[in-house]
């Protein structure tokens, strides 16, 4: 019999139920607070605009607040909790050692509105993870306020219009691959611009003469990741980069696969004008269950004037001041970014220097390759060049000879411990899986991994219906989202 | 420091397995114009305790335990050691977005019932899962709000943060969207019916910049007779005090989230909060979990609204978020059942209580006045006789943060100081600071 659930007595490690909900946890006049009297005479106040009364929040004893909430935890896969290969999210281990320096109360108890005179160290941070940004990408300067990978594309796009706009010019239309993340039509979208995609050619790099075609006066500019989405190196990147700046456009680089070239290769030496880096991919800040992230933008020199402001300055007697550009887009948050997860990726790139950060790109791409090498007889890899940090393989064979999709060997993976690659992203690759192992797993747990595909790929022939199950071992499995969306249930009250 | 676990013999073993001879190799492919030729400009390695002395050192030069008398959004509330101890859980913190239901029920269960709880505080039927902070947030109302009505204008009290209206203009800029700013006359925003063209939206702060409380029903009907949209950020620490967005009539309401569980941060990360109207559900912005069940039955939940999003609506989707803030918005789920509705009040009423206390304080200093006459509620704006930027740095050598200057956003007031108080702040505190500004101004 399922153990009853919500109590002190159901943890899911010990086979407990659903969890109840805080509000069916709440009993009225239970309080985890307390706020004790009042220290300052009670004045009585005649303020207009008051609540009618009370707000129906949860009413729990910290006791229970507690058990609730690490019950959820326990519900909960982890880059702690094991392998995370999740292809373009660059899942890699997360030093404690920054989430110490996040911690710290020197910073953590900074208020953003005390002027630069009582907050050095804080600008020191941003200048030094903006020094080592630019050194990283060869780019001359960035800005740390945008909040994650796709305000910072938003931002770079801005910077662009912002260019044209000052040579007189408005070109309308900025390229995007057909293999690119979603997040690149939409920004190009929200920036006022028209995302028009060229294609990939047979070997999955940018299709120059396409490319070339379609290149005129009206393009802005083009948006690319290299490696691109499906980890491979962009091998005509100076050709690319040459052809849209003889249209005066402009090179963006999303910086989403960055941890393949740390130290490696370089934006800037490769012709790009404007980059974002993820720091919660690249400098191993926590994804958090989906932020904070951070997503700075670096650029060259000709495009700095344009950046959001403040940025931060080192004056002639070696102090941090606060310095808007000029031509400034403005602001694009009210703070200064997410400037916590800033120091965490300020701490991890000083703590591998110029040798541990070139180290990082060797070993994510060893484990790509290495992974990619034990499975491509179950799971072949339609594009074959040399991945760099990660790799598309394909469930197609085995759809086509057992049903099972590229979503049930995902499932299967989960009922090992294994996370999910990414599936069905690039488009361009059928029953898409992608993979991305990261420089902090052991070639054993690699080795782990393609053992787990290879038992999938068999239970495929043998037993298709246990795939099309699957996950068995989770807590729930396989949730009706298409019911979710018909009928929604967003909040307590809409459960009635 | 290195955290990739490959010993030498590990990565020779590996690379014998792929017939390569050294590290080299894997990057064989890449085209020697664009390789870095030897290594870069950077810093040594640094081992774990060379770290901790080095980041020690830089907080060393921030002046982070002065007592906290600046807010404008951010402010210095009681953080109970139950919320960091929760959020700092590895499975929330070390977990992607949660695409995978069914190994991601634990952030998928939190974000709904934040969103429950952030739906109860504003009073309107539906919130997301939490946007990147108070300013983005604006930025995603006035979309929501020129999608709905199709039109192209807003109208915005120049009570909204003044970073917040930086924001709004950076990102309406680009999108063609005019912003015409209504004044602020003795504190309170100032409508202009005659504003010109039709708004999509009306969006003001309650308590606004200046810590003055806003006649709600006027923004509101103002709004609704021009079919515009109210959209109202508001300050969440004085929702179980004043009335909610809800309540008023707003459709749109959003916040800068930081007081709920998040510290101080020197800005971020922090989160924004966001709710609206049932109508309005479809054009949410962000990421939004909703509940259902799994092949078994049993109670799930799943991110939902899917197709407005930017990974299977391109160009199409109605806004490009992928990562936002969840690990802020957990943070504000635990502070928000931690205060239930007793503690919301208590935390709102004591802030309250304690600033006009201040308030009384610090205008029985010479030269010091109120810079406006309306009801406020735990922050409100002083004219200083000397610069407050000067202030400030003089109070903190007397161990206060004393507020946010006014004179870069509102130079037409004077020497204004933005003050506010927090149920942190002791009665001790409140006639120490008034004893310090008092010397700072006798010392000019």
């Amino acid at each position: 019999m399922a153990k009853p659930a919500g109590l002190a007595v159901s943890s899911p490690l010990l086979g407990g139920g659903t969890e109840p909900t805080l509000r069916e946890l709440s009993s009225p006049g239970r309080t985890a607070s307390g706020f004790g009297e009042l220290d300052v005479p009670l004045e009585k106040l005649d303020l207009p605009e008051l609540a009618e009364g009370p707000l129906a929040l949860p009413e729990v004893a910290e006791r229970d607040l507690v058990a609730h909430f690490t019950r959820l935890a326990q519900r909960n896969f982890a880059v702690d909790v094991g392998a995370y290969p999740l292809g373009s999210c660059t899942m890699k281990y997360n030093p404690k050692i920054c989430d110490w320096a996040a911690e710290h109360p020197g910073f953590r108890d900074l208020h953003p509105a005390a002027p630069a005179e009582l907050t050095q160290g804080a600008l020191e941070v941003i200048w030094s993870a903006e020094q080592i940004l630019c050194e990283l990408t060869a780019m001359d300067r960035a800005t740390l306020q945008p909040s994650a990978g796709a305000a910072g594309e938003l931002t770079g796009l801005l910077v662009m219009r912002a260019y044209h706009n000052e040579q007189g010019r408005s070109p309308s239309k900025i390229i995007v691959p057909d293999s690119a993340h979603g997040t690149n039509p939409a920004s190009v979208s929200l920036a006022g611009y028209e995302a028009t995609p060229v294609p990939s050619n047979a070997d999955g790099m940018v299709d120059l003469e396409a490319l070339r075609e379609m290149v005129d006066d009206d393009v802005a500019g083009l948006m690319l990741t290299n490696p691109n989405t499906l980890g491979l190196f962009e091998e005509d990147i100076t050709e690319i980069a040459r052809i849209i700046h003889e249209v005066d456009g402009l090179v963006y680089y999303d910086g989403a696969n960055l941890n393949a070239i740390l130290g490696v290769s370089r934006p800037g030496d490769m012709g790009f004008d404007i980059v974002h880096s993820n720091f919660h991919k690249t400098f191993a800040t926590p994804h958090g269950g989906g932020g904070p992230g951070s997503g700075p933008i670096a650029v060259v020199e000709r495009l700095a004037g344009y950046l959001p402001g403040p940025l931060v300055a080192k004056t002639a007697d070696a102090e941090f001041a606060w310095v808007t550009p000029e031509a400034s887009i403005g602001r694009v948050h009210g703070n200064h970014g997410n400037f916590l997860v800033v120091l965490r990726a300020l701490t991890y790139m000083r703590a591998l220097g110029g040798q541990g950060l070139r180290a990082v790109a060797d070993h994510a791409v060893l484990n790509a390759r290495y992974l990619s090498h034990l499975i491509s007889d179950a799971y072949p890899v339609p594009y074959p060049k040399p991945c760099m940090h990660e790799f598309v393989a394909s469930a197609a064979p085995i759809k086509k000879a057992t049903g099972v999709r590229a979503m049930d060997v995902a499932k299967g993976l989960m009922d090992r411990g294994i996370h999910a690659p990414t599936m069905y992203f690039p488009l361009i690759v059928d029953e898409a899986l992608m993979f991305e192992p990261t420089e902090t797993e052991s070639p054993e747990t690699v080795e782990a991994i393609a053992e787990a595909l290879h038992q999938i790929a068999q239970l495929a022939s043998d037993d298709p219906d246990a795939l099309h199950d699957a996950p068995h071992n989770t807590p729930v499995r396989r949730p009706d989202e298409a019911a979710a969306a018909r009928h929604l249930v967003l909040t307590w009250a809409m459960e009635e | 420091m290195q955290w990739a676990p490959h010993t030498e013999a590990d990565s020779q073993r590996v690379l014998q397995e792929l017939g390569l001879k050294s590290i080299d190799d894997l990057f064989a492919h890449i085209p020697a114009d664009v390789r870095v030729p030897g290594s870069l400009d950077l810093p040594d390695p640094l081992a774990e305790i060379e770290l901790t002395q080095l980041v020690d050192a830089l907080a060393a030069k921030n002046r982070s335990s002065l007592i906290c008398f600046a807010g404008g959004g951010i402010y210095d509330h009681y953080l109970p050691p139950v919320v960091r101890s929760l959020t700092m859980r590895p499975e929330f913190v070390t977990s992607y977005t949660p695409y995978q239901p069914e190994v991601s029920q634990g952030v998928l269960q939190a974000l709904y019932e934040y969103q429950s709880m952030v739906s109860e505080l504003t009073g309107l039927a539906v919130a997301n899962a939490s946007l990147y902070d108070g300013a983005t947030a604006a930025v995603e109302a006035l979309n929501m709000a020129v999608a709905a009505t199709k039109r192209n204008v807003a109208w915005v009290s120049a009570g909204l943060h003044p970073h917040t209206r930086q924001v709004l203009a950076t990102f309406a800029a680009a999108r063609g969207i005019e912003i015409v700013e209504h004044p602020l006359v003795d504190g309170r925003t100032e409508w202009s019916a005659e504003a010109g063209t039709e708004p999509a939206a009306v969006m003001l702060a309650q308590p606004n910049y200046l810590g003055a409380i806003e006649d709600f029903d006027a923004a509101v009907s103002l709004a609704h007779d021009r079919g515009a949209l109210a959209a109202v950020s508001v300050d969440p620490m004085t929702l179980g005090v004043l009335r909610t967005p809800g309540s008023a009539g707003a459709d749109i309401a959003f916040a800068e989230g930081q007081p709920l569980g998040n510290p101080m941060s020197f800005g971020g990360p922090v989160v924004g909060l966001f709710a609206s109207t049932m109508d309005l559900v479809r054009r949410l912005p962000g990421r939004i979990v909703g509940r259902t069940n799994d092949a078994d039955g049993r109670v799930a939940y799943a991110m939902t609204l899917r197709t407005r999003e930017q990974d299977i609506r391109r160009e199409k989707a109605s806004s490009n978020i992928c990562t936002n803030q969840t690990l802020n918005a957990i943070a504000a789920a635990v502070q928000l059942a931690w205060l239930g509705p007793k503690g919301l009040s208590d935390v709102g009423e004591h802030s309250i209580q304690k600033a006009h206390y201040l308030a009384s304080r610090l205008v029985e200093l010479p030269g010091v006045h109120l810079l406006h006459e309306a009801p406020f509620a735990r922050e409100f704006a002083v004219r200083l006789p000397m610069d407050p930027s000067q202030a400030v740095l003089a109070m903190a050598d007397r161990g206060f943060l004393a507020g946010i200057p006014l004179t870069e956003h509102y130079p037409d007031l004077g020497n204004g100081l933005l003050v506010a108080a927090t149920e942190r702040r002791t009665k001790a505190e409140l006639d120490a600071y008034t004893d310090a500004l008092k010397a700072v101004i006798a010392d000019g």
